[in-house]
């Protein structure tokens, strides 16, 4: 296994694991809501303030993590408040986002290489110092899921059941979005903006066909999310492609074979 | 001290507050009236029944009472408080009639699901801890569906997830039970023994029932009180002491009509 005396490979194995762990740990809950879009929304947003941060020199990733944070808040606030419906927020956000990170980006003449590597990812060029932001987020993340498990799980199911049960589905939510956004910046070096909705949302949708339970869910999609970032990493280095594709692709992978498998048993259980 | 909250009221029994009470509520979606001049007590210890045809105002009473709506004018209180400053909601067990989850596949077992109402607010080892629960087993017996605890929650029958919900409330050990249309899309004989679990739990274990319904024929065998609801109190009292007069205007429609039909329903 030469792969590992390269620095630079263990440092996008690490970073691609910590990623396939947490997206998909966010994603469950965001599936569940019928939010996924919103992963969408915060990448594009975070794709801003990854401009931003080129055009000033600032640290990029933590221009797009005040970003994100920023817009995660705005659309719980213009949906808790009515102003407009929760999949209008997040359109708008969307190419509101996008339309400055086009200007942006004209203003400074284009950014050509640095703005390529967070729009397709760029896993096995992750400095050290990028791994310790990935690092630090995974542990806010991970922490996050940890200890409001319960809360998220009974905001998912019903929302004012939650309420009568002492949830204060509000702030959840707003912790939710908030988070997702952190896993959309923390993603982003290893799968880029355009895809990481995907790491998001398809180890879930593979899952929830396989397992029963939600805790088994949970587990079972954390393990299709780590398996596709690893395999599609050590894929992209033999055979000389982009990781971030490799890496979708091998999640794409898991979700048509989970869903023939769940076909299968419908079928066998019906005829049985 | 005790009895601040009873001045003015000679029909309160020993025990403090009622469980419910609507003081001349008023609530309104933007132009459109959905309740007015709603005054109602629920007092400890009753199995109320809360009665309309559709679209009279039934299910928003129940989202008031439980501070999932605010009344634009008016007072409500839950156990003595208004639902936005009650804090005792381990007390209180709610049936909702739909769930925001209940198209998907929602991928929780129905332990999961019971579990849930063992929530008494944020514990870190929850993930690691929820696998299985002498609580939870005994209140998905109580309503006789202990074989299905490992089953996925969205693969059950329409039946059989009601009784999983009850038993989510249940778990919670309340005082208060609050059940939207519990028996909606459920065969008549579930149903029966469906109202006869919860006039068991209304005698056995002394909880306070409010359920609403537009079935006329069971609530009148099983309820100890009716509230018959159309935009406003129509009528309030013993079940039995509730007249053909009163039920014809609720529903507009002649009285001998609506027993032939709970008849014909209950066969």
């Amino acid at each position: 296994m030469d792969i590992f005396t390269y620095d630079f490979m263990v440092r996008a194995l690490i970073g691609g694991a910590l990623v396939g762990l947490l997206a998909p740990a966010i994603g469950l809950f965001l599936v569940l809501r019928r939010l996924s879009l919103i992963a969408d929304s915060l990448a594009h947003v975070a794709l801003m303030g990854v401009a931003i941060g080129l055009a000033t020199a600032a640290f990029p990733p933590a221009v797009a993590l005040g970003s994100t944070s920023a817009a995660a808040f705005s659309i719980e606030q213009l949906r808790i408040r009515r102003i407009l419906p929760g999949d209008v927020a997040l359109a708008v956000v969307l190419y509101c986002s996008l339309a400055i990170a086009v200007v942006v980006i004209s203003l400074a003449n284009g950014f050509n290489v640095d703005l390529f590597s967070y729009l397709f990812g760029s896993v096995l060029t992750i400095s050290p110092s990028d791994l310790w932001l990935v690092v630090g987020l995974a542990i806010v993340v991970a922490a996050f899921v940890a200890v409001f498990y319960t809360e998220l799980s009974q905001t998912s199911f019903d929302t004012d059941l939650a309420r009568t049960t002492g949830v204060r589905v509000n702030l959840v939510s707003l912790a939710l979005a908030v988070l997702t956004g952190a896993t959309i910046t923390l993603s982003m070096r290893i799968v880029g903006v355009l895809l990481v909705g995907a790491l998001v949302v398809i180890p879930v949708m593979a899952s929830l066909r396989l397992a029963t339970g939600l805790r088994a869910t949970t587990l079972l999609a954390m393990a299709i999310g780590v398996a596709s970032a690893v395999g599609g990493i050590i894929l992209a280095y033999y055979a000389d492609i982009a990781a971030s594709g490799s890496v979708v692709l091998i999640s794409i992978g898991f979700l048509v074979i989970a869903s023939g498998w769940s076909w299968a048993r419908n079928r066998l259980s019906r005829a049985g | 001290m005790k009895d601040a909250t009873n001045k003015g009221n000679g029909l309160v029994p020993q025990g403090g507050a009622p469980y419910l009470e609507f003081r001349d509520v008023l609530f309104a979606y933007g132009a459109h009236t959905v309740v007015e001049n709603l005054t109602l007590k629920v007092e400890r210890g009753e199995f109320a029944a809360i009665l309309g045809p559709n679209g009279s105002g039934k299910t928003t009473l129940l989202k008031l009472a439980l501070g999932l709506l605010t009344p634009s004018r008016g007072e409500v209180l839950i156990i003595g408080s208004p639902p936005e400053k009650f804090r005792e909601w381990g007390r209180v067990g709610y049936v909702p009639q739909r769930l925001d989850s209940s198209q998907a596949d929602y991928p929780a077992t129905a332990f999961e699901v019971v579990a849930q109402g063992l929530y008494r607010g944020p514990d870190p080892l929850a993930f690691l801890r929820l696998t299985s629960n002498a609580k939870v087993t005994s209140a998905l017996g109580t309503v006789g569906v202990a074989d299905l605890e490992r089953k996925k929650f969205s693969a059950l029958s329409v039946g059989q997830r009601q009784r999983v919900m009850l038993a989510r409330a249940l778990v919670r050990e309340p005082d208060l039970l609050v059940l939207d249309e519990p028996v909606a899309g459920v065969d008549i004989a579930a149903e029966e023994r469906f109202y006869a679990l919860l006039r068991r739990l209304n005698r056995e274990r002394g909880i306070t029932i409010i359920l609403v319904t537009h079935d006329i024929g069971a609530t009148m065998s099983e309820a100890t009180t009716v509230a018959c609801i159309n935009r406003t109190l129509v009528f309030h009292g013993p079940a039995h002491a509730i007249t053909h007069h009163e039920l014809s205007a609720l529903y507009g429609i002649p009285m001998e009509v609506l027993l032939h039909n709970a008849l014909h329903e209950h066969r």
